[in-house]
């Protein structure tokens, strides 16, 4: 399977981990060991970053996982640039997932505040991951701003439900020159594969995983679902008839 | 239209018809709905849905795990004062109580600060009762500026206040405010506030809007259980969170169940709410927002606290002393209320492990709010 490449890094894994909603960290910790996950995003809300011996950050202490810090709970692009920067002296990173979702119910991202961001963010040196809507036009722009990847969601976040957003994956995925990371919605390991097949580069995967009877398992199983999806895009997949072949062929009359 | 004119718009005995006669299959179909309208949430708690209990819990339980995960965040109250000018017949604070008054001072609250921080917390509720002169926006916004860079979020429960007076707060550090309105009732409010501020029922009413144009992170709604009708003030409750949502997007908000108990105290409530009520409860604004933050205090026993971990509750404070200066000194000013849950935040936190959620000490950082970067 072909690595991925963000930025300065290989990454062998597609499948992206998130750190939320688990029932404990040591559970975090063995779900994302199993998930073979090397990019792991943690809220700068959630942990300590001035103490060195906070206990969600010593359970990703391994040595193939790369810290994402994210800026979950901004509202603004100034907030996030200035939290940004706070992660990047605390944790050693210039990679940053950005999330500015003013809307703290549906936690849905400001696409306009997120551009603003990404343009300071990459003119300052960061890797920019940034979480925005399917929307392919915004993605362009964020290209032109410097963006590292872009990760568009699949389905409100949170909600499990798949692709909902797929036609407008495919219009990203068909004109991106950077990675596209499927974030947000992702629910099973099926729809995991999809988005790869699809033809986005990588996934993002929390919920799923976190709030699963066994987290340890579903996490091996997303890891599969991602491989799945890869070994069959770099297989070649047959092409989908999207229609039963017409009984009367239209076009015998040239024959 | 503000939300009392919105108010004024519903009679609260034909309100309250409207809930005793749902029907069994209203709940049916409520119970059916991925979003709740505000019929749906009355068939929910009415009476007619009491058989349909654990169909509410094990839907609210799956939406709660959705959102929330298997998490509970845990706060805990710093009394700063029990100074209070109201006359609330079912408080301790009243005015009328002959009880040691307290205001601490700096350094009384730093020495709190310490011992609550020695029991790992991170989020703190500042808690006073009324009193503009002595423990007054001054003293509060004080208090909020010293604390701000000790604790990654807080929070206060005092006194109703000005939009200026919250957003200096706001700028200081200032993340949540939790103001109830005790009931919903314009009609019945007078006669358990008689006098004092507190009276005014419009401009308690009115407070949550006056936060959400202060632009607050948070803002805690909630009725005091048993009062008044709980089924029919927790529908005005429910409206009441519908109208901030639209109106203040940006704001987080979070529903709380303080209950008054039979025989406890001086004040015998009239409608008290049964554990198998208060769960219905819980459930039905679950279904009616799976976003919003559900919060269970002390006032709680530790059995029921435990089991409602599974049903939809998000937060809970441990480990809670409402007297002021209770967690440095045993300090013999009066309790605003007694604690049914006296276990240690060690305690609470094992127990909570054992239900298998992890314990959230930390779900904010000063340093993502720009007004106090």
């Amino acid at each position: 399977m072909k690595p991925l490449k963000i930025g300065d890094k290989v990454l062998k894994s597609r499948l992206f981990t998130g750190t939320g909603k688990f029932s404990s960290n040591k559970i975090m910790e063995e779900a994302i060991l199993a998930s073979e996950s090397e990019l792991v995003t943690v809220a700068l809300r959630r942990v300590d970053i001035s103490d060195e011996d906070d206990n969600l950050l010593k359970h990703l202490d391994h040595e193939h996982i790369n810290l994402l810090p994210n800026t979950s709970g901004v509202r603004t692009a100034r907030e996030a640039v200035f939290a940004a920067q706070l992660a990047r002296e605390a944790l050693g990173t210039n990679w940053v997932k950005l999330e500015i979702h003013p809307d703290p119910h549906y936690l849905l991202p400001d696409g306009e505040e997120t551009l603003k961001a990404t343009e300071e963010l990459a003119k300052l040196g960061f890797i920019v991951l940034p979480y925005i809507q399917a929307d392919p036009v915004l993605c362009k722009k964020l290209e032109d701003a410097g963006t590292a990847a872009v990760m568009p969601l699949g389905s409100p976040i949170g909600s499990n439900q798949g692709l909902q957003t797929r036609d407008f994956l495919r219009i990203i995925i068909e004109q991106s020159n950077v990675p596209v990371v499927v974030d947000a919605g992702i629910g099973a390991p099926s729809h995991a594969a999809e988005a790869i097949e699809m033809g986005a580069d990588a996934v993002l995967v929390n919920t799923a995983i976190a709030v699963a009877n066994d987290p340890v398992e579903m996490g091996k199983a997303f890891k599969l679902g991602v491989e799945a999806g890869q070994i069959a895009r770099e297989a070649c997949l047959a092409e989908q008839l999207q229609h039963a072949e017409a009984s009367s062929p239209l076009t015998s009359f040239l024959d | 239209m503000g939300f009392y004119d919105l108010l004024k718009t519903y009679d609260w005995e034909q309100t309250r018809d409207q809930i005793y006669t749902k029907k069994e299959e209203d709940v049916l179909a409520a119970l059916s709905k991925k979003r709740l309208a505000y019929e749906d949430f009355q068939a929910l708690v009415s009476p007619a849905a009491e058989p349909f209990l654990e169909e509410m819990a094990q839907k609210s339980r799956s939406r709660t795990l959705r959102r929330f995960g298997k998490t509970i965040q845990l706060y805990v109250p710093l009394y700063l004062s029990n100074e209070c000018s109201n006359f609330c017949v079912y408080c301790g604070f009243n005015h009328e109580n002959k009880i040691e008054r307290t205001v601490l001072n700096q350094k009384q609250v730093l020495e709190e600060a310490k011992a609550i921080q020695e029991m790992g917390f991170e989020h703190l509720l500042l808690v006073t009762g009324e009193s503009p002169g002595k423990a007054g926006y001054k003293y509060i916004s004080e208090m909020v500026s010293l604390l701000n860079d000790q604790f990654k979020q807080i929070s206060i429960e005092v006194q109703p206040m000005s939009t200026d007076e919250y957003r200096d707060l706001v700028d200081s550090g200032l993340h949540a405010v939790y103001v109830y309105q005790e009931t919903y009732n314009e009609g019945k409010y007078p006669s358990y506030h008689p006098k004092g501020r507190k009276a005014n029922f419009q401009y308690r009413l009115e407070t949550p809007e006056r936060l959400g144009n202060a632009a607050i992170y948070k803002i805690g709604l909630g009725c005091l259980l048993g009062l008044e009708d709980w089924r029919v003030d927790s529908f005005f409750t429910a409206l009441h969170l519908d109208y901030l949502r639209r109106s203040f997007w940006k704001t987080k908000y979070s529903i709380a169940f303080p209950r008054l108990r039979p025989h406890t105290g001086n004040f015998n409530p009239d409608h008290a709410i049964s554990d198998r009520n208060l769960v219905q409860l819980i459930c039905a604004y679950r279904m009616f927002d799976e976003n919003v933050e559900l919060s269970l205090s002390t006032r709680e026993s530790s059995q029921f606290r435990d089991k409602l971990i599974h049903l939809g509750i998000t937060t809970m404070s441990a480990g809670s002393c409402t007297k002021p200066g209770g967690y440095a000194n045993n300090e013999k000013a009066l309790e605003q209320f007694t604690v049914n849950d006296d276990r240690s935040p060690a305690e609470v936190e094992a127990k909570i492990q054992a239900e298998g959620y992890e314990v959230v000490w930390k779900d904010w950082d000063n340093i993502l709010q720009e007004t106090h970067a």
